[in-house]
């Protein structure tokens, strides 16, 4: 029996209809709703990089019955930037600090991030590798990752970083 | 391939629809029925039945007789964040904290480990240390409470008919002086799964160094093909005194009460020698506890890094 879904994805109402309702909410997403900025890693839950936010809480969307997301809020990598096209203070640290190589992984970091800065503005090294702990990436190593999560929660502090602070002369 | 979907917003709708279906079941998070599917372990079922948005099954609550009525719908994120003044409870927490992965933890709930009856799931081990009682509700507002450790018959199996629902577990108060931990034994620290588990429940004769162990209760992850008691174990530190050699032989009487196999995680021998450890550390944390030590959850973690 064919199921009518609707739910708010990135701010925008939206409607589809369902010939299986055992459909997972990452292929709705990217396969009904052509939002394809969200991946399909490992398929498995094991990879996240299919990670978006249901009301604010991440999910791996590839094991999420997109039937469970009805009337919810869903967010995704998507939504960040700015209606200008400005990118988050998330993804710009991402993109200058080396955080992204093949990209594939970033639009769950992104999201597995931001639920973490909503809820802890200023998170130790300890709950970044926490939060990031479902993300798996093959090219950075992590370490640019975790900097630029901590150097773009400085910034949404209001603190000086090393890209806005004026450097010394040497 | 799934045919129908229903999502009632109350448990008297969910029994009947369970009723009125035999192909239906029940899925709370979903976050092991999805992945199961794509494994090729058990298909979708024909018929859904989410129960996701039933709110009754989603309180908790501490009853006048200090007992604790956790609802079945209740996430391991939630029950990771241990309220303050919980520290007898704080095993439920250690396991909680370290299912899955964050996304696992804020979808996934203690009613879907439970009722998914894997020998390995994580909050099993500490309810039954804690003598919890499992409430399953079937049709016409049938309800019969279960001990925790009753609930699953074998793996993947439990002992709830097709049209009962699991709606909440009751943890009994603990006295003063006691203290509880859930030790895991991990390769990774995410998306794992316990290679060897341990919950302790450890009840002191007071908070003094001199404190001797009047009675200790045991479960144990990943052993057995449901999650067992150690009662061999208990007995072992039963009047000790907490010393880490009381511990340690009291982990190595566990290997008494397991039933390990060999799987691709690891072998039955490995089990079985790392039981010891896992079961000791249990109760060395349990008892820190018991003495009003302040101890890391998930304690897994704080042993890892050095703790004991």
């Amino acid at each position: 029996m064919a199921e009518l879904l609707e739910l708010t994805v990135d701010g925008v109402q939206l409607a589809t209809t369902l010939a299986d309702p055992g459909r997972t909410l990452l292929r709705v997403l990217r396969d009904d709703l052509g939002r394809t900025g969200t991946k399909e890693g490992c398929d498995d839950s094991e990879c996240g990089a299919c990670m978006v936010l249901v009301d604010g809480r991440p999910v791996n969307s590839c094991s999420y019955l997109a039937l469970q997301a009805a009337g919810r809020s869903i967010r995704t990598v998507e939504g960040l930037a700015g209606s200008n096209g400005e990118l988050a203070p998330l993804q710009r640290a991402f993109l200058e600090g080396g955080g992204i190589q093949c990209g594939f992984c970033t639009p769950g970091m992104l999201m597995s991030a931001t639920a973490l800065l909503e809820a802890d503005a200023d998170p130790s090294e300890e709950a970044i590798r926490d939060a990031l702990a479902g993300n798996l990436c093959r090219c950075t190593g992590y370490q640019p990752i975790i900097r630029a999560v901590q150097r773009a929660a400085a910034e949404l502090r209001g603190e000086p970083t090393a890209a806005s602070r004026p450097t010394s002369a040497v | 391939v799934t045919a129908r979907f229903a999502a009632p917003t109350t448990l008297d709708a969910a029994v009947s629809l369970l009723l009125a279906d035999p192909a239906a079941r029940a899925v709370a998070g979903g976050t092991d029925l999805v992945v199961a599917a794509r494994q090729g372990r058990r298909p979708l079922p024909e018929s859904i039945v989410a129960i996701n948005r039933i709110m009754e099954l989603s309180t908790t609550q501490t009853r006048e007789d200090g007992s604790l009525v956790v609802g079945a719908l209740t996430s391991h994120a939630l029950l990771a964040a241990a309220p303050e003044g919980a520290r007898g409870w704080t095993a439920l927490a250690d396991a909680a904290a370290i299912v899955g992965s964050p996304a696992t933890r804020a979808t996934g709930t203690l009613g879907g480990n439970l009722m998914n009856a894997s020998p390995a799931a994580e909050t099993t081990a500490p309810l039954v240390a804690f003598d919890a009682m499992a409430r399953l509700v079937g049709p016409d507002g049938r309800r019969r409470d279960v001990p925790v450790g009753a609930l699953a018959s074998a793996p993947g199996r439990t002992v709830a008919e097709p049209a009962e629902l699991l709606t909440e577990v009751a943890i009994p108060a603990v006295g003063a002086s006691t203290g509880s931990a859930y030790i895991r034994l991990e390769f990774r620290r995410a998306m794992e799964i316990a290679i060897v588990g341990a919950a302790a429940l450890v009840v002191l004769s007071s908070r003094e160094p001199d404190a001797s162990i009047v009675s200790a209760r045991i479960a144990l992850t990943a052993v057995a093909p449901t999650i067992v008691r150690a009662r061999t174990a208990e007995d072992a530190v039963a009047g000790q005194r907490t010393d880490p050699d009381v511990f340690r032989a009291a982990g190595a009487a566990a290997a008494r009460d397991a039933k390990p196999i060999d799987d691709l995680r690891a072998s039955a021998d490995y089990r079985r020698a790392m039981l010891e450890v896992v079961v000791g550390r249990a109760l060395a944390v349990a008892a820190l506890r018991a003495r009003g030590a302040s101890v890391a959850i998930p304690a897994s973690r704080w042993v890892a890094g050095g703790g004991l």
